[in-house]
């Protein structure tokens, strides 16, 4: 497999696999380091590649493998991590502002997720995976997936219910 | 779409038992501008969706070319197998020449000779030193001779004991 090939292969799930990264890992960087890291991998097994059925499933599952290790080994080190993603859109508009904050408060309360109900809703309402791909990369079954989905659906909600009421007041 | 319609899909959202297809529904309702209040918490879940997909990784991969990698770590390991190689037969070599047993008839005329006269100055050293040990018999005989003045120097102690006496009588 020639390099544009494999270019062409990772393009279109590449993106995914950072968007999982950064929302188990938290920070821009680590998220940065952990894809590659992957198509690193990926690029080196890449006589094997051809094998897998589904190599984006196989990807995710990876990501989140390394993803999961990596917390592990953060939290063993007592070590936090500290994200610090600065972000200048330079949109001065009110609306604006209003929109990213309220980002804010969603994005925050998926970091309090427990980190399985994180890949879930990140798998199903950001990168709009079927049920049963999304039970592929997680190695389990449907129902549990649904399970976990709906609870974490039910927490979102309610926290953000509870935050925007605040707002108002 | 109707209101009472997407309230039921919500709620079905909400138990995660709604499609992918309703699911783009709801997406499509709530980025439309006017969403009614108590539906508002909603809509900043979408926005927060959409937002969230947009995100991309932008940090360039090396990919090394493949080849170069495999065959550098190959060479590493044969060195590792000829470095064993190397040092078997160098071991094979000494343990063989060990064995080997040199006597005199193998040796070269020049070596003999410089055999001849190391045995000739040896030989020279050795009779130099029994002369010396016969000397060392005149040592022996003082020795013999001191132990003799020592036996005499009691006389002298017995001789100074009967004269204290006579200086104490007096």
């Amino acid at each position: 497999m020639t390099q544009s090939d494999f270019v062409k292969l990772v393009l279109p799930f590449k993106d995914k696999v950072y968007r999982l990264a950064k929302r188990l890992l938290v920070s821009k960087e680590e998220a940065e380091d952990a894809t590659q890291e992957i198509l690193i991998r990926l690029w080196n097994n890449n006589e094997k590649i051809e094998d897998y059925k589904n190599v984006e499933a196989y990807s995710m599952t990876m990501a989140k493998n390394l993803c999961l290790d990596r917390l592990k080994s953060k939290q063993a080190q007592n070590l936090k991590i500290v994200h610090s993603n600065y972000q200048d859109h330079n949109v001065s508009l009110q609306k604006q502002v209003e929109l990213n904050d309220s980002v804010d408060w969603v994005s925050k309360i998926m970091e309090e997720l427990p980190e399985q109900q994180k890949i879930i809703v990140q798998l199903r309402d950001i990168e709009e995976y079927d049920f049963d791909e999304i039970a592929k990369v997680l190695e389990m079954n449907e129902t549990a997936v649904r399970v976990a989905l709906s609870r974490a659906r039910k927490t979102i909600r309610e926290k953000l219910t509870k935050k925007h009421s605040y707002g108002l007041n | 779409m109707g209101l009472i319609n997407i309230e039921q899909l919500l709620e079905k959202y909400d138990n995660a038992e709604t499609s992918l297809a309703e699911e783009a529904e709801i997406r499509a309702f709530f980025a439309e501008e006017d969403v009614p209040e108590h539906l508002e918490s909603y809509k900043l879940l979408f926005q927060y969706v959409s937002h969230a997909k947009e995100e991309q990784f932008t940090k360039d991969v090396p990919l090394l070319p493949k080849a170069v990698g495999t065959k550098r770590t190959k060479v590493y390991q044969w060195i590792s197998v000829a470095a064993v190689a190397v040092l078997m037969l160098g071991a094979y070599f000494q343990v063989s020449q060990m064995n080997q047993k040199t006597t005199l008839d193998d040796l070269s005329h020049e070596q003999l000779m410089a055999y001849n006269q190391t045995m000739e100055v040896f030989n020279l050293v050795s009779s130099k030193l029994n002369k010396g040990s016969n000397n060392l018999g005149a040592l022996t005989l003082v020795s013999s001779k001191l132990n003799e003045g020592a036996e005499n120097l009691i006389h002298i102690k017995e001789f100074n004991k009967a004269t204290n006496r006579i200086i104490k009588n007096k």
